[in-house]
């Protein structure tokens, strides 16, 4: 006797909600027995993890202000990978953002124009949607591999970012560190919660959320996206140009990106560092996987990466070895995705094949 | 053994010896529908047994059980009275059982004798293989040079390929499946004589078909299969093509075909002085093509695969431009430089050769799959924003106007049967209300009462002004609804042949290339181009 897996139908509802609670406790167990077994309070440490974050205003605050870039670029390339176009460089889009954002800001330095932290935005956004507009037009023209184009543009993003804070960018008073001047109040994003980090730039992530699902529920642009990931051929006979997929898809992640790098240096950082983003631009990738693609989705998955990345610092706090913390984050994400197979396939057990076939 | 299936006495050929092959009880259970349900048959030596049924009634799945290709759920497979276990298409060959599939499995770009030596499975036999191929094209009628190159064979010397390379194996048992589908009229005829002769020397021969009249001609005995189950088995000879045909689909044979001529009106669909480049290495180029098709009227094309035929769909359809923009005419508009889209704007339909992927996005539902090519011409949207009201209500018309079996429209595409699909696909096309629809294999795999229906919803289109293009590989199929007949071969159009004027025997030879074809170009454009 042994097991198998046999297709379904129809997704399993049961198992579309249940796969990730059971993705959590088996993760949960498997860190309680781990963190018992190096020899630290198994109870303490799952509290740092899931609840210490979470359990104070600020350390409420501090959770959305790490979950909004993931969600906002979990969004746009969500649009994407639902067509099959590959935007694996959303980081690249982001640092360019925050180079847009960060030069309005440093153009209008102690202008005094009201609301300069919009132009930035705008700015970032803008500078976001150029650079994803390279590998869109290279795939575009000359049919090359977006993934590859998009992921290499990321260096150079990196590279321009750290010649301009080393250059024509760097603070003039700043005794040669490779930093920017520190914004004016005029371009730094305004509080939405006083007394925390968080910034008016979150009221960006429900407007992008609604957004996307209406884009791609509703529009004739998105259903045109999703035709194009379930059936390409389909896409052509229907006459849907794939071109202008490519467009759509890269534009929106890229303002989406450039809108993230720019609020990340007019919200929390406040002037242009050589290192705007801790990856926001890759693990974006995960949230959008690990929501399946849904608007929806890719918000919680998002709220849960940004809880688990905290967790994360806050367990090493315990001396918990940093390995360990990454180890425990890495088991979540196996679970979940492996728990994935149960909502497209249920478990049979079936007798050896030979003997039934006689029999 | 004997006591299960007692050898019918009833045979016409008096043919009592036991059975070579015997299958018994097999039972095969896919995710949603059970392919097999105790399936039982045997076929002795020196006897051709037809297996009857319409597409899905489990044939293939049968077939694949017998060749080892899928484990059964429950069965048994005897040979000469022995129960063998056949694990894989390795044992099946072993146990002298050979399988020409209706899909060739060769590689273009090698010889015949290369493809060959490829499917052996023993290397000592590789040794003078040419001559053994000439031997075994001589005995049965196969003449095939074993040095020519398989891309530069016609799709019936592809067959003589796969049943030669099934002979060198010389099995007991020979099962071919649906190999009339891709043949003409006269090489239907050869392959008639190659299996009377395998017939002759003694052999098992099950030959699989839904064409009665084939069978009529050729088999012994004839098991039928529907829903996967099997509803009997007959001697052929004391049976009609009604007798057939009743227990085939489990009613009265409905009436297919256009029954009435139509009345020719203004070209609606043309193509003139058409050249496309092939879409891959081994297609066909378009040279030259020239083609009219009238509003009220069905222009049939026919034509052996390969022959130009994706191309041709791509050019008139939109999914590849032509050079110049006169080369499609739409209602008189130039239309070669526009997309599908602009193209169905205008008033083309199409119906691909391909339902699921292509004619639909086989997890959207129906509603979606209504308005994937709707939507251009029906007005389904407010601006970029899709009425899912619309969209809905017009997918509930052509489900209820096509009578496509279905719970609701918001069903997934690849939940629908073959023929219900295409019931959808070809309502979808209707109610988008085209001036001209071009309909690629209209009832390939399509079910006799979805095949009538389809026949019936073109006619009526036709009888509204329309003009309907109509590509098939069947020609019957062509023969009972087309008004004329055009025969594609080698990249080019003959003119069309009046249905009246139109044989079976004729259009054979034009498909061949034996007779010349008679295109509608003028020499002068020929020589134009040449200059």
């Amino acid at each position: 006797m042994r097991l198998r897996l046999v297709p379904r139908l129809k997704p399993s509802p049961v198992a579309l909600y249940g796969a990730p609670v059971l993705a959590i406790a088996l993760t949960v167990t498997f860190g309680f027995f781990l963190f018992l077994g190096i020899g630290r309070d198994p109870w303490a440490a799952l509290y740092a993890y899931f609840i210490a974050p979470v359990n104070s205003a600020f350390g409420l605050s501090e959770w959305l202000l790490a979950a909004l870039p993931l969600a906002l670029i979990g969004l746009g390339l969500a649009v994407g990978f639902r067509a099959n176009i590959w935007n694996i460089g959303a980081e690249g889009q982001l640092v360019l953002g925050a180079i847009g954002g960060g030069a309005v800001a440093l153009a209008l330095w102690r202008e005094d124009v009201p609301g300069t932290f919009v132009l930035v935005c705008v700015a970032g956004a803008l500078a976001g949607m150029a650079w994803a507009a390279i590998p869109a037009l290279l795939r575009t023209k000359f049919n090359a591999n977006e993934i590859l184009t998009s992921l290499m543009l990321i260096y150079v993003a990196d590279q321009l970012l750290g010649w301009l804070v080393h250059g024509a960018l760097r603070n003039p008073q700043g005794f040669g560190f490779p930093e920017s001047r520190l914004f004016s109040p005029e371009a730094v994003m305004p509080l939405l919660w006083p007394g925390t980090r968080l910034h008016i730039g979150w009221l960006a992530l429900p407007v992008a959320a609604l957004a996307v699902w209406f884009l791609m529920n509703h529009m004739v642009a998105g259903f045109r996206l999703r035709v194009g990931g379930d059936a390409a051929n389909a896409a052509t006979y229907a006459g849907f140009s794939r071109s202008r997929m490519v467009w759509l898809s890269f534009l929106l992640t890229g303002g989406l990106a450039g809108l993230v790098g720019a609020m990340e240096v007019a919200g929390p950082v406040g002037q242009l560092l050589p290192k705007i983003s801790p990856g926001y631009g890759f693990a974006a990738i995960i949230v959008a996987f690990l929501g399946r693609l849904n608007p929806v989705g890719v918000v919680l998955a998002a709220h849960l990466l940004a809880l688990i990345l905290i967790g994360g610092e806050n367990v090493q706090m315990l001396g918990v070895p940093v390995a360990v913390a990454q180890l425990f984050q890495g088991v979540l994400l196996v679970t979940l995705l492996a728990s994935d197979v149960l909502v497209r396939y249920r478990v049979v057990r079936v007798g050896r094949l030979g003997e039934r076939a006689r029999g | 053994m004997n006591a299960r299936i007692p050898p019918s006495s009833d045979d016409a050929k008096g043919n009592t010896r036991p059975a070579r092959l015997r299958v018994s009880g097999v039972s095969k259970q896919y995710p949603g529908c059970l392919a097999n349900d105790d399936v039982s048959l045997d076929v002795r030596a020196g006897e051709i047994l037809a297996l009857l049924g319409e597409n899905g009634a489990g044939k293939s799945t049968l077939i694949k059980v017998i060749y080892g290709l899928v484990a059964p759920d429950s069965g048994m497979i005897e040979i000469d009275g022995k129960a063998r276990a056949i694990t894989s298409p390795a044992a099946a060959r072993a146990a002298g059982i050979g399988v020409v599939f209706q899909h060739f499995s060769l590689f273009e770009s090698l010889t015949v004798a290369e493809n060959i030596a490829l499917g052996l499975d023993d290397a000592a036999r590789r040794r003078d293989l040419p001559r053994r191929i000439r031997d075994i094209g001589e005995r049965y009628g196969l003449v095939i040079d074993p040095d020519r190159v398989v891309a530069d064979l016609s799709v019936g010397e592809q067959q003589r390929v796969e049943i030669v390379r099934v002979l060198l194996q010389d099995p007991s048992i020979l099962i071919f499946d649906e190999p009339t589908s891709v043949l003409t009229p006269q090489a239907i005829l050869g392959l008639f004589e190659t299996l009377n002769q395998l017939r002759r020397e003694g052999r098992a021969v099950i030959f699989i078909s839904h064409k009665l009249e084939e069978i009529r001609t050729l088999c012994d005995r004839a098991t039928v299969l529907r829903g996967g189950r099997v509803v009997g088995t007959v001697p052929v000879a004391g049976a009609s093509v009604n007798d057939l045909a009743r227990m085939m689909i489990g009613q009265e044979m409905p009436a297919l075909g256009a029954g009435s001529a139509g009345q020719g009106g203004p070209v609606q669909l043309a193509a003139h002085n058409l050249s496309l480049e092939p879409a891959n290495p081994h297609g066909t180029a378009l040279d030259r093509l020239e083609m009219r098709a009238r509003g009220g009227e069905i222009l049939g094309i026919a034509g052996i695969a390969g022959n130009g035929q994706e191309e041709l769909l791509a050019a008139l359809s939109g999914e590849r431009l032509t050079r110049t923009a006169g080369a499609v005419t739409l209602a008189g508009q130039a239309v070669g430089r526009l997309g599908p889209g602009a193209r169905r704007k205008l008033g083309l339909g199409f119906v691909p050769g391909e339902r699921l992927g292509r004619g639909a996005v086989p997890p959207m539902s129906l509603a979606e799959n209504g308005f994937l090519t709707a939507h251009w011409r029906v007005p389904l949207t407010w601006r970029w924003v899709i009425s899912t009201r619309k969209r809905n209500a017009f997918a509930d018309r052509v489900i209820d106007e096509f009578r496509v079996a279905t719970r609701s429209q918001s069903t997934a595409a690849q939940a629908l049967s073959g023929g219900n699909l295409q019931r959808f696909i070809v309502g979808r096309e209707i109610l988008s209300d085209p001036r001209a629809l071009v309909v690629a294999y209209p009832t390939w795999g399509v079910d006799v009462a979805a095949v009538a229906a389809i026949h019936a919803a073109l006619v009526a289109l036709r009888d509204k002004g329309a003009a309907v293009v109509v590509m098939s590989e069947d020609l019957d199929e062509l023969l009972s609804l087309s008004d004329c007949v055009a025969v594609l071969y080698r990249g080019q159009l003959s003119a069309p042949i009046p249905r009246d004027q139109c044989t079976r025997e004729n259009l054979g030879l034009l498909m061949s290339g034996a007779a010349p074809l008679d295109t509608a170009r003028t020499p002068a454009q020929g020589d134009v181009d040449a200059a």
